[in-house]
């Protein structure tokens, strides 16, 4: 337990060190904003420093611009896709859905976009890994996409099958290319996204020495596949997790799930405590 | 140019006294919130309703949007007296801002019983949510009657020697009556008012939007309504009323003061902008240099009539 600390090095703590936000609100300005395919945007903006750190399956809760009759009330949640600290730069991936999203669709370049964050707790890594599997599909892919240059820049190998309706819709895929990955695209256009095919390319990997941990976003399917090979193999596992949210900072508790950890159900904001959890106690 | 006087932001309610007006609704503020600006600039820390049961919460989805508003249904979750003691209470008390603490119950021992164990050095006050619609089967909620508030601070004051607010819901007919109910009771301050009774639905679908099926609004929605009942509440009792519903900016604040009340929490608002508390400080204060006031206390009560008379009785 915390003791509370005394009066006089409160104060001292509050006079010497100025308060240095972890998470910003802030206004950044819109540097690119390109039609990836008929569903996606890529989006870019200059951030501060702050938010120009965000990590790998952390996320940044969006004021969308109001279209037409619609009033977007809440700020919407969307993962960080690529960053420069540099240039100060952040990059978003988005599917084209409802209110939010379209009103994100009227953007320019130059125009100011209101984003909070860092927000949440990305994925981590082991230093020991030596390759490591990732697994994703739809808007998981975006977050799944800063990864593969994250585990690249710690020596390990990468294998990304990416799950998705049809080619015309696949994304992250050029971008993980080039982070360092064997990308592996599976379809259902052509089955080759079938729950067995895939269940049987991951089993090869893991076989093969090729997966010491896996990574998952955007397809509770395979997530219970991950998990139940997770376990079977003992390896270990992480998945970035949806849910529906209001503050993004762990304020309000909209956006609970329930995990099973050591066979007691307990429930975790998705945007405080994740929104990437251990596959293992996850419930996808 | 001549050097302006600070403005002196500090008030008063009933025997503490606050740096700002400005503190956060129950169950909107969490630890999150120390990420993004210093809580040391807060008036007052509030802390999540916490019931002496174990409970999980209503089921997702929990919360719905609407016209400038929030449905939500989040069933108070509680992690039960223990878990507030050993971490809630320590984290806020890193802080210098009094700790005023959140508590309900599902009858009136039990309110006694959480005000019991929660009477502890580092908690300033309790505050009693009588009022969350969502806590009781169909929105029933003991702040809806005079009757009701009465048993309840009654009860409480009987166990603890803390000063206790009753924080009251805006589905009563009756908010002054059980204003005074509360003031007669023993409290030290109503906050005017939580979240309106509201229902959402999904006309695709055919279904109610949230899992609970009601929530309650909250948001600039319903800044009219709670700012209606804090005028008619605070003509009517002479303890101070914290106003709470909508207040998203300083201009919005200094509207609860002006129609009567001494302080004000912000809910909503910071999930939103998370640094719309700072900024309201911020923001009343230069109001207050505009306008030549010196005290931002001088804005309680002070709405005039259109010729000129004092509008409200404070
Ligand atoms: C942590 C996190 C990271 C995300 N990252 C991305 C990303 O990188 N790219 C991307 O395209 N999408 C991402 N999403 C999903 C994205 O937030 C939703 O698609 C978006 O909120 C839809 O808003 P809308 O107004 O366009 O749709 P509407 O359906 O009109 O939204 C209505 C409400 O539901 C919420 N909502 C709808 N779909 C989702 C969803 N899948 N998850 C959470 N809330 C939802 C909205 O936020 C809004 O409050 C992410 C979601 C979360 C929780
Ligand atoms: C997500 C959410 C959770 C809330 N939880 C509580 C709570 O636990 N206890 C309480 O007294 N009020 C609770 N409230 C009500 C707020 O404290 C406040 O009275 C109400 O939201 C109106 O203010 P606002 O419009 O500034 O949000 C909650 C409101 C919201 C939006
Ligand atoms: S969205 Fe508010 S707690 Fe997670």
């Amino acid at each position: 337990m915390m003791s509370k600390p005394d009066m006089a090095s409160r104060e001292t703590a509050f006079s010497s060190a100025p308060f240095e936000p972890a998470v910003v609100a802030e206004r950044t300005v819109v540097v690119a904003h390109e039609e990836v395919n008929s569903e996606y945007r890529f989006l870019a903006v200059r951030a501060s420093p702050v938010a120009a750190a965000a990590k790998p399956g952390q996320f940044f809760n969006l004021l969308c611009p109001e279209p037409p009759g619609l009033n977007p009330f809440l700020r919407r949640p969307m993962s960080l896709y690529g960053s420069d600290p540099a240039l100060n730069r952040v990059e978003f991936l988005y599917k084209i859905v409802g209110a939010g999203t379209r009103g994100l669709t009227q953007l320019s370049v130059g125009d100011e976009l209101d984003v909070v964050g860092p927000l949440g707790r990305g994925f981590r890594f082991d230093p020991a890994w030596r390759s490591v599997v990732l697994v994703g599909r739809g808007v998981g892919l975006a977050t799944l996409a800063p990864v593969c240059r994250a585990v690249k820049a710690g020596g390990a190998n990468v294998t990304a099958l990416l799950s998705a309706r049809s080619r015309a819709v696949l994304v992250s895929a050029a971008v993980m290319q080039s982070g360092g990955a064997d990308v592996v695209p599976v379809f259902d256009e052509d089955g080759s996204s079938a729950p067995a095919k895939v269940e049987r390319l991951l089993r090869d990997l893991i076989e093969a020495g090729r997966c010491d941990a896996l990574f998952t976003c955007g397809s509770a399917r395979l997530a219970r596949l991950m998990k139940t090979l997770a376990l079977e193999y003992d390896l270990p596992a992480q998945i970035a997790m949806e849910q529906h949210m209001a503050c993004g900072l762990g304020l309000c508790h909209v956006c609970v799930r329930d995990f099973d950890v050591g066979g007691e159900i307990v429930s975790r904001r998705v945007c405080w405590d994740g929104p990437v959890f251990d596959l293992r106690e996850a419930l996808p | 140019m001549t050097e302006q006087k600070p403005v002196d932001m500090s008030v008063k309610i009933g025997g503490i006294t606050l740096a700002n007006p400005v503190m956060p609704a129950s169950g909107t503020f969490e630890e999150g919130l120390a990420r993004v600006f210093d809580l040391n600039r807060l008036g007052a820390l509030v802390t999540k309703t916490v019931t002496a049961e174990i409970r999980k919460g209503n089921p997702v989805p929990r919360a719905a949007e609407s016209a400038n508003g929030l449905l939500n249904a989040i069933g108070i979750p509680s992690k039960g007296i223990p878990y507030y003691l050993e971490h809630t209470l320590p984290f806020y008390r890193q802080f210098t801002p009094p700790v005023i603490t959140s508590i309900s119950a599902p009858t009136v021992d039990g309110f006694a019983e959480i005000a019991r164990a929660m009477s502890v050095p580092g908690v300033s006050v309790l505050e009693l949510n009588i009022s969350c619609p969502n806590i009781e089967e169909g929105g029933r909620a003991f702040g809806l009657t005079a009757r009701g508030a009465e048993r309840v601070v009654k009860t409480v004051k009987a166990v603890t020697k803390l000063p206790v607010w009753a924080k009251l819901t805006p589905n009563s007919h009756e908010v002054p009556e059980v204003a005074l109910a509360a003031l007669e009771a023993g409290a030290e301050a109503v906050v005017v008012a939580n979240t309106v009774l509201a229902l959402a639905i999904d006309a695709e679908t055919f279904t109610p939007v949230l899992g609970n099926v009601l929530g309650g609004l909250s948001g600039p929605a319903i800044k009219p309504v709670n700012l209606r009942h804090v005028y008619q509440t605070a003509n009517r009792v002479q303890i101070p009323v914290i106003g709470c519903g909508g207040i998203s900016n300083a201009v919005d604040a200094v509207e609860y003061m002006l129609a009567g009340a001494t302080a004000v929490q912000v809910g909503t608002a910071s999930f939103i902008q998370p640094n719309a508390m700072p900024d309201i400080i911020d923001g009343l204060a230069a109001f207050c240099r505009r306008k030549g006031i010196g005290r931002v206390a001088g804005l309680t009560g002070a709405l005039i009539t259109k010729s000129g008379e004092k509008a409200c009785s404070l």
